[in-house]
């Protein structure tokens, strides 16, 4: 993956299929770390799966035998010195969280990249799932929640709609606004 | 920086309109979002057949569907698209830029681009 916001868009992907209502990824850099974490409320796994994800040749595909989405992360992570977890429940509050870090500085850190992109392709493809997102760098932040937008639209317009897919996007390709 | 009023005019925009569509396209672009098409560009590919298809003004005929792994990877980014009693026709290795071409010429015009098809990377 060339950018983070790609793996986000993958792992999200899988919170996605686990059947969450929310899901919430937010991005916090501070000072030389930016800490990623993706926590959904979808079905969660078993112990013995949430061991085995790291591992490219466990999936739940059918097509083939490989899955590459936690293991890229975790790469990621790990070749810019940061670090990876994954937990998961099933049952009483079930959900998975998955967190990942980097060093920004190290010279295998991959760039964030379209994050306002990969947000635009989640809502459009789950749009009556809430998503947030928590988007925090020393330049200031930027935010967004499906749940207050689908307020503001009523039931009429769905957030798929493409001037609402463009509203998205604007608001966050738009320069950080500074925090208060 | 985009304000919540924007939203409220395109909520105040859109009333009514939205109804009509639902249900009535017969056209489905299905673009493969799993690990294999992400990290091959089909974030690009999704994104151009979803604002093609609105400005061509194709909405009401074609909806932009996302899927998992289609199962030839190596051919990623795949598009297929849909069309009731017709055969299936499957892209591979998608561009933004083959996805305006596609959109054009076989959503609105009726005619597959053939030269983009798996038929033909296949040869």
């Amino acid at each position: 993956m060339k950018e983070l916001s790609l793996n986000i868009l993958d792992i999200a992907q899988n919170s996605v299929k686990a059947g969450a209502a929310h899901i919430d990824i937010s991005l916090i850099e501070q000072g030389n770390i930016r800490a990623l974490t993706i926590e959904d409320d979808g079905c969660g796994m078993p112990p013995e799966m949430v061991r085995a994800v790291t591992d490219p040749f466990t999936t739940t595909r059918t097509t083939r035998p490989v899955g590459m989405g936690i293991p890229l992360l975790k790469l990621a992570a790990e070749q810019a010195a940061g670090t990876f977890r994954i937990t998961s429940r099933q049952g009483e509050n079930h959900g998975t969280c998955v967190f990942a870090s980097f060093q920004i500085d190290h010279i295998d850190c991959v760039p964030v990249g379209d994050l306002a992109l990969t947000m635009v392709t989640l809502v459009q493809g789950s749009p009556d799932i809430d998503f947030t997102l928590d988007y925090r760098t020393r330049e200031g932040k930027k935010e967004l929640d499906t749940a207050a937008m689908r307020e503001i639209l009523g039931p009429d317009v769905p957030l798929d709609a493409p001037a609402v897919l463009s509203w998205i996007h604007e608001l966050l390709s738009a320069p950080f606004a500074p925090e208060p | 920086m985009k304000s919540l009023e924007e939203l409220q005019a395109i909520r105040d925009r859109m009333k009514g309109k939205v109804a009509l569509r639902e249900g009535m396209s017969d056209i489905r672009i299905v673009v493969g979002m799993a690990t294999c098409g992400i990290a091959a560009g089909a974030r690009p590919v999704l994104n151009a057949f979803v604002e093609e298809v609105e400005r061509q003004g194709l909405a009401d005929k074609a909806t932009v569907t996302q899927t998992g792994c289609i199962g030839l990877c190596r051919m990623e980014p795949i598009v297929e698209v849909m069309e009731s009693g017709k055969e299936k026709v499957t892209y591979v290795k998608m561009t933004a830029e083959k996805a305006k071409r596609v959109v054009a010429e076989h959503i609105k015009g009726g005619n597959p681009v053939y030269e983009y098809t798996i038929g033909e990377a296949q040869k």
